[in-house]
């Protein structure tokens, strides 16, 4: 995805890698009063005329949701329509917020990232992704610019995700109590009739399976860390998973589990899962991809990259007799283009997740214990 | 990934296997100086494929383990400080102090900052003139250029607003007090191969002579601790005691002369205390005289009366030592744990604690050998 804007920092241009969907905000432009503020300041959240502007040259145009326009209190969402495109009686509800740092990073922004974090966490109980709210605590003295690019990345990642923004709120908090901005995104999504995914589904027997590369993300954000910085060309994976989701669904209906690996890595993913299904999980190491410079960049560190964060790879969990038709329907589609089957659930050591070496031994994967820590030697 | 795939190989590793089994008539105790070692055999699994004839114990190179909970209680005092801002390598933050860990004094609002390059902290110090930067110096022979060259670039740049909480230890020290001490029961040991790139091995030949002991300067991946362990079993069994070099290709006997000419010109060698075995003679770095101002314990004189005391059940002394397997401590996994440690050995994932806790709950081999 690249941006384009002008020296003033206020025409955007987004053009999406497939170069098909241009998102072009030229006409949003607005020199006053937002140009004689370059950066947030406190009025921006004051629910004066200076928030209204905000709204009005920035959210409103760039999200271009009937939704939004609503302007009431609350954005009144009419079930009798969203059900005759979607008949079922269940619907997905999740919401996670964002305080990624830095918000710009190689592969995406804090923007992107909270839109796809959320279309994500609702694909994996197998719903279909449709609203989405948006709450932004902004610090004083975020530039514009920086702004602007972001709310236009979601706005082009709604696009890609296929999802509505229904609602939103901002904030301005006092310079230094923030981090340049926070992203709240909640998600409704609705469920089709005859899936049944949980984290407590997977049995002894099923497949594991991983649709990529593990610990881009983790490394991407890593790499451009204050402290921490190192030359690299690993990028984040953030994207919508919601495509391929329906692609597994139309596959088969008896898939176990999905989850998607994003803080913890894939370690994490199946702690939960051996915890919560109450079974033991076994992978080998070798049958997870790495890319070679994420696998370099965690040497150098000291870090392993099964706990490294991804924020477009997903564990799919489904019965042996149905795994090769999954991992299929993974590679045919551009998110799962390097997928795997990675391990197995088994009947002992229920709770624990164990991995096959390399060399031939095996070792527990735990948990982490906390914050990744860059070992001294 | 070039030159450390290779020494992953299965292949290889299973190859090196049986030819150890094809040498090995006795009983042997090797210990693995290295906490990097400790990790990468568990890490590997190389432990569970090893024959039973071989004990492995390890050794007290673990440089978060090591430090003594007395200077970790100093570095605390000062990264609670307004006026400074402390800067670690990563897995110190998490090590905990006689009352809390950095982690807790950052959430306090301390400004605790985890750095990679020592450098790094001369960075911060010129960034920010109006505070001090204490960086903790802490580990063996091989973070020590590093950790010289920042303090000497302080100097020759006047960057008067940054000094060193200085924890530096030495392996051969270690080696000679282990085997000094009268129930050790080790056969010889794997030294540790990034202590010797910079180092070199010679210090080493006069202790092989000494306590009639093999010590085979080792590397991290599983072939090249194979390649330690076979050429360690091989003396023993011919009852040779040498010093020999199965790392080759990144240890020459004289070791890296630059990286010593910066150590001994900014440090020189002090009594150090060992967390959990005491004070041993000569085992240590300090700053030298005319990088004194440098000093973190100089800088804030009020640090130097902190005293403290280990928790009365922790053996973490007797572990680092070779002594004690961790599964011998009465706290080990009821009151010790990961999430909640009374030794360092259970902190840090090269701590002998933490590895035996992981593996004692699969029910696997977890004694190494024995």
């Amino acid at each position: 995805m690249q941006h384009i804007f002008n020296s003033e920092g206020w025409e955007l241009e987004v053009i999406m890698e497939d170069n098909k969907s241009q998102l072009n905000l030229a006409g949003w432009s607005c020199p006053i009063p937002l140009i004689n503020y370059p950066t947030i300041v406190l009025g921006h959240g004051s629910g004066g005329k200076m928030m209204a502007d905000l709204i009005q040259h920035l959210f409103a145009p760039v999200f271009n949701s009937q939704l939004l326009n609503q302007l009431n209190d609350s954005t009144v969402l009419d079930l009798k329509e969203i059900l005759n495109s979607y008949p079922s009686k269940r619907l997905a509800f999740t919401t996670d917020s964002f305080v990624i740092n830095p918000i710009f990073f190689p592969g995406g922004n804090i923007g992107d990232l909270s839109i796809y974090g959320t279309v994500n966490d609702l694909a994996m109980s197998g719903a279909k992704p449709l609203f989405l709210s948006a709450g932004f605590i902004l610090e004083e003295g975020l530039p514009m610019n920086s702004l602007g690019i972001i709310v236009s990345s979601m706005a082009s990642a709604c696009k890609t995700a296929n999802v509505c923004i229904a609602a939103g709120d901002t904030k301005v908090v006092n310079k230094g109590h923030g981090d340049g901005i926070y992203i709240n995104t909640t998600g409704i999504g609705i469920i089709p009739e005859g899936i049944n995914i949980s984290i407590s589904n997977a049995a002894p027997g099923d497949v594991i399976l991983i649709n990529g590369s593990v610990g881009d993300h983790g490394m991407a954000i890593m790499s451009v860390r204050s402290g921490l910085e190192f030359e690299t060309t690993i990028q984040s994976d953030t994207a919508p998973l919601n495509g391929l989701v329906d692609e597994l669904i139309d596959a088969t209906h008896e898939i176990h589990c999905m989850r998607d690996a994003t803080r913890g890595g894939l370690a994490a993913v199946l702690n939960e899962m051996a915890v919560s299904s109450n079974v033991g999980v076994e992978f080998i190491e070798t049958a997870v991809p790495i890319k070679p410079e994420v696998n370099a960049a965690c040497e150098m560190l000291g870090l392993d990259p099964f706990y490294i964060a991804n924020e477009g790879k997903m564990v799919v969990v489904v019965p042996e007799n149905q795994a090769d038709k999954v991992l299929m329907a993974m590679r045919k589609h551009s998110l799962g283009k390097d997928a795997a089957e990675i391990g197995r659930v088994v009947e002992n050591h229920r709770g624990l997740v164990t991995a096959h070496t390399r060399i031939g031994g095996n070792r527990i994967v735990d948990l982490p214990a906390g914050e990744l820590l860059p070992r001294i030697c | 990934m070039k030159y450390i795939e290779e020494y992953r190989d299965a292949d290889l590793t299973k190859k090196l296997l049986k030819d150890l089994d094809n040498i090995i008539t006795k009983n042997w105790t090797l210990m693995e100086v290295c906490g990097g070692q400790t990790h990468s055999i568990i890490k590997s699994g190389l432990d569970q494929l090893l024959p039973k004839k071989i004990n492995l114990v390890h050794g007290p190179g673990c440089p978060v383990c090591v430090t003594p909970l007395e200077l970790i209680d100093k570095a605390i005092a000062l990264a609670s400080r307004s006026d400074i801002i402390f800067t670690s390598f990563g897995d110190m933050i998490r090590v905990p102090g006689s009352k809390t860990d950095l982690f807790a004094v950052k959430a306090a609002g301390g400004d605790v900052r985890i750095i990679y390059s020592p450098l790094d902290a001369l960075k911060i110090a010129k960034e920010n003139p109006d505070k001090t930067i204490v960086f903790f110096g802490i580990g063996f022979e091989t973070t020590a250029p590093p950790n010289a060259m920042l303090v000497h670039q302080a100097k020759l740049q006047n960057v008067n607003n940054f000094c060193m909480l200085v924890s530096h230890v030495t392996v051969p020290a270690a080696i000679k007090a282990l085997m000094d001490s009268p129930d050790i029961e080790v056969d010889g040991f794997l030294a540790a191969g990034h202590v010797c790139t910079v180092m070199g091995y010679w210090e080493y030949e006069p202790l092989a002579l000494k306590y009639k002991i093999p010590i085979v300067v080792t590397g991290f991946e599983p072939v090249d601790i194979m390649h330690g362990i076979i050429k360690s079993v091989s003396q023993l069994e011919n009852g040779i005691h040498i010093v020999e070099n199965a790392y080759a290709r990144s240890v020459v006997r004289g070791g890296n002369k630059p990286a010593q000419a910066i150590i001994n010109q900014v440090f020189e060698i002090c009594d150090r205390s060992w967390r959990g075995i005491g004070v041993i003679p000569q085992s240590g770095y300090r700053l030298r005289g005319e990088y004194a101002d440098f000093d973190a314990e100089r800088r804030f004189p009020e640090i130097q009366g902190i005293e403290t005391k280990e928790s009365e059940i922790c053996i973490s002394g007797l572990v680092l030592q070779g002594r004690k397997k961790p599964n011998e401590c009465p706290a080990f996994g009821k009151e010790c744990t990961p999430q909640n440690p009374l030794g360092a050995t259970m902190v840090s994932t090269e701590g002998a604690c933490a590895a035996y806790f992981q593996f004692g709950r699969l029910g696997i081999r977890s004694d190494h050998g024995r």
